[in-house]
């Protein structure tokens, strides 16, 4: 299927427009702009002080899309970069290295600031110090630590809000030249808790039979404008509000999930997965699971950017400082293995699936290290089959189309077994 | 009574690098009823809160070059680093059955997991992530790191059952003063003369001080430093080289050898810098908690864990180590599919460059075997520099 045809909703073409117009935006020369990362995505403070939010990790992810981050990568690999860490980071190396050109193809300006939101991954600290040896611009590291015992501490939250006060507003003003007014913050935040409250909807849609929504690969079109430079616009609200229309639409007349391809005709098989999908085979890879009659009803992926169901966390203008801390500390790679586990075994309950399937990625220790532990923990709590696979974000070289679709049909069969034992 | 040999001292050491069920540490708490041992992985702790709660610090770097990895593949991916799947199996084979806690500093995604995996698999023990700040201001990286280490005597005291008073912490702050101090002597005294303190008998010295009482460590570095001052070992026409990147996961110690063999002293590295963290002597009088903290904001060493917020500074510790101990290169060493050293390594690497300074990179896994290329590798590199020094 060519990419012509591929079936877009109306939000998804909305969601296009709305990417497109940021990335016009970073290389108009127009704005100042700060790079910064996905999770602890600060977006409302830099909308503050109308700066333009650029994130490498979704640059990165459309250089896979487009095919051309194996190459970058292997740029970065002969300036002497170790084929063992992670290609997020290469892939961005490479991307510099060969003109560091946007998807809109014209040239990425030098950003104005790198806002280290240092959250939920300890590899960011080394990248942005990367790309400060690059661009040699003012570097803010926010310092977000790690809920290590499930439960974020005052001491925790404390020491976020003096790091905005004292070291990422005042880096701000001086990048912008515009004073930081408060009540602009809390007008954003507002806006941020009312699409928050349409995407938790939508997540939940999920757990109707069958799903209306595919919440891995439909999932991460889904969380696009929340996770990165729309979350407090109105863009962002119109967005969710027009996705629920969409969906509440799909309810009534009982369709599945939608994929490129159109409706999924039956949906056999209801999977929680854990890990980010492989962005250099994404259409390859998610079509092995919609023409196995596969549908993602929860994945921790769309939890990267902030968990929003778990402790229905919303960004609150009463509390505005307080609560970018506490967004930073929840989002999904901060929070301890046990909540982790409890997350994914209670999402499988909850969205009656079938069992958990693991996408291990070999670049990301954030997600992979301890994948096989919660794995276990979370067929041992919900007494479903859990499978493992194996691939990576954007290097092409580790995806084997060949041992994923094996994995995923004796998985299947799997899962077919133990129903008729059930049955 | 008769002073000890380097042999002796080094078999001793040795025995207790070879030893994966930590005998001497269980002795210890064999010792006596009721004490306690905390384990601790790399970076940094500070050890002094530990051992004024009464317990020992247990230094845990991994199962080494020997151990059979029998289960801990079953925890881990093939593309995640050694040092938590062997850890993984000495805890699962009863080799940390004794340890009454473990801590997990905050050095990469890795570590940080492992204290998870620990939360979940080892319930009745105390788990300790241990965070240290990023931000460097007192009144903000320090109130943290205050708060945290207020936090950590907390749950120390509540595992002992008793207080933790300051002037018993100031006393530990005082004993492991000096033991940094013996520590940086042994360091300068190899740099010195490095034919006489080869690396593979520093190295087995420092790790006895991972699980020896801090007293009896000094005790046996002053033994060491001795004996070695009273042997005269033949001097070698070897280059003198930094070793860089072995500061989690630890080489094998034919590494190490191989690398003095090949013809490259070395004389400094990276590796245990819990022993020499913090690079001034703490107070021991005054408020502990906010000395140890003020040690750590200001007086700490570097590494690819810890973020420098200045551009111009990044780097500059490695070139001072290198101008301090008279090194005429850097082998970088790191661990295979360790994100700090690998990502880290390009940067320092372009300072040496610009510095004019020498260097060769490498990988290993703690139990990497063959040895042949890396001796060829440091070989080479050692001949280079000599040819590029007589030039
Ligand atoms: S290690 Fe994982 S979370 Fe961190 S930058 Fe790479 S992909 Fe992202
Ligand atoms: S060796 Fe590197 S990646 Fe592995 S645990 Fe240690 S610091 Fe982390």
């Amino acid at each position: 299927m060519s990419h012509q045809d591929v079936v877009k909703s109306q939000s998804q073409l909305l969601q296009k427009e709305m990417i497109s117009r940021n990335y016009d935006r970073i290389t108009s020369g127009e704005s100042k702009v700060s790079s910064t990362f996905v999770p602890g995505n600060l977006n409302e403070l830099l909308m503050c002080f109308d700066i333009a939010n650029n994130l490498p990790e979704i640059n990165a992810i459309q250089n896979a899309m487009r095919k051309k981050s194996g190459e970058m990568i292997a740029s970065a690999e002969r300036s002497g970069h170790s084929e063992d860490v992670c290609t997020y980071v290469k892939a961005d190396i490479g991307m510099m290295e060969k003109g560091n050109i946007a998807p809109n193809g014209k040239p990425f300006p030098n950003p104005d600031m790198l806002l280290l939101s240092y959250t939920g991954c300890f590899t960011f600290l080394k990248w942005f110090e990367l790309l400060r040896e690059q661009y040699r611009c003012p570097t803010v590291m926010l310092h977000v630590p790690y809920a290590a015992d499930g439960k974020p501490t005052q001491n925790m939250r404390d020491y976020i809000v003096k790091q905005l006060k004292e070291e990422v507003i005042p880096l701000m003003e001086q990048v912008s030249g515009i004073k930081f007014d408060i009540d602009r913050l809390r007008e954003y935040l507002r806006k941020s808790a009312l699409a928050e409250d349409d995407l938790v909807w939508m997540l939940e849609q999920s757990k109707r039979k069958p799903s209306p929504i595919d919440c891995y690969f439909g999932g991460v079109y889904y969380m696009g404008p929340i996770f990165t430079a729309f979350r407090g616009t109105d863009e962002a609200i119109d967005y969710y509000k027009m996705l629920r229309a969409e969906i509440e639409q799909r309810i009534e007349l009982g369709l599945g999930a939608q994929t490129p391809e159109g409706e999924m005709p039956e949906e056999k098989y209801r999977l929680v997965v854990e890990g980010p999908p492989n962005w250099t085979s994404f259409r390859e890879f998610w079509k092995m699971f919609y023409e196995m009659g596969a549908v993602v009803v929860a994945s921790s992926y769309t939890k990267v950017g902030g968990v929003y169901d778990y402790d229905n966390f919303r960004h609150d203008p009463e509390h505005p400082l307080e609560s970018l801390a506490d967004y930073c500390l929840g989002v999904y790679t901060n929070r301890n293995l046990p909540t982790r586990v409890d997350m994914l075994a209670r999402n499988v309950k909850e969205y009656e699936a079938d069992g958990l399937l693991i996408n291990s990625i070999k670049s990301c220790n954030s997600f992979s290290a301890g994948q096989l532990v919660m794995m276990r923990e979370v067929e041992k709590l919900t007494g479903k089959p859990g499978a493992f696979i194996e691939t990576d974000l954007v290097d092409p070289r580790y995806f084997s189309a060949a041992n994923v679709k094996n994995r995923l049909e004796s998985y299947f069969q799997m899962i077919d077994q133990k129903r008729r034992a059930g049955a | 009574m008769r002073s000890k040999s380097v042999k002796e001292i080094v078999d001793f050491c040795q025995e207790i690098f070879e030893d994966i069920s930590f005998s001497k540490a269980r002795q210890w708490k064999a010792a006596q009823p009721g004490r306690k041992v905390i384990g601790y992985m790399p970076v940094y702790v500070p050890r002094e809160i530990i051992h004024a709660a009464g317990m020992l610090p247990l230094g845990v770097l991994g199962g080494g070059a020997d151990m059979e990895v029998i289960h801990g593949d079953a925890y881990y991916q093939s593309y995640i680093c050694r040092i938590p799947r062997s850890t993984i199996e000495l805890a699962i084979t009863g080799k940390l059955d004794f340890v009454d806690g473990m801590m997990f500093p905050s050095i990469c995604d890795v570590i940080r997991n492992l204290s998870g995996i620990w939360q979940i698999m080892f319930k009745d023990k105390y788990v300790r992530y241990f965070d240290t700040p990023q931000n460097f201001k007192d009144e903000v990286g320090g109130v943290f790191y205050g708060n945290e280490l207020r936090e950590l005597k907390a749950g120390l005291e509540k595992l002992a059952g008793r207080e933790i008073t300051a002037a018993q912490i100031n006393r530990s702050i005082a004993v492991y003063n000096e033991n940094r101090a013996w520590v940086n002597k042994v360091y300068d005294y190899r740099a010195e003369t490095p034919w006489n303190a080869p690396a593979a008998e520093v190295y087995l010295l420092m790790r006895a001080g991972m699980v020896l009482p801090v007293e009896e460590h000094t005790r046996l570095m002053k033994e060491y430093l001795l004996a070695a001052g009273a042997e005269q070992r033949p001097m070698r026409d070897n280059c003198r080289v930094t070793l860089i990147g072995t500061f989690c996961e630890q080489p094998p110690l034919n590494l190490i050898k191989s690398l003095e063999m090949a013809g490259c002293y070395i004389v400094d590295d990276d590796s245990m810098l819990v022993t020499r963290w913090l690079l001034e002597d703490v107070p021991s009088d005054g408020d502990p908690i906010e000395n140890l903290s003020h040690a750590f904001l200001h007086h700490s060493a570097e590494t690819a864990a810890k973020y420098e917020p200045n551009l111009e500074e990044k780097g500059n510790y490695m070139l001072e180590s290198i101008r301090k101990r008279g090194a005429d290169g850097v082998i970088f060493a790191a661990p295979s599919f360790c994100d700090p050293a690998l990502l880290d390594q390009p940067m320092m690497v372009q300072r040496l460059e610009k510095a004019g300074i020498p260097y060769i990179t490498m990988q290993y896994a703690e139990n990497s075997g063959q040895m042949q290329p890396i001796r060829e590798q440091a070989g080479t590199f050692a001949d280079s520099i000599k040819l590029w020094s007589a030039s």
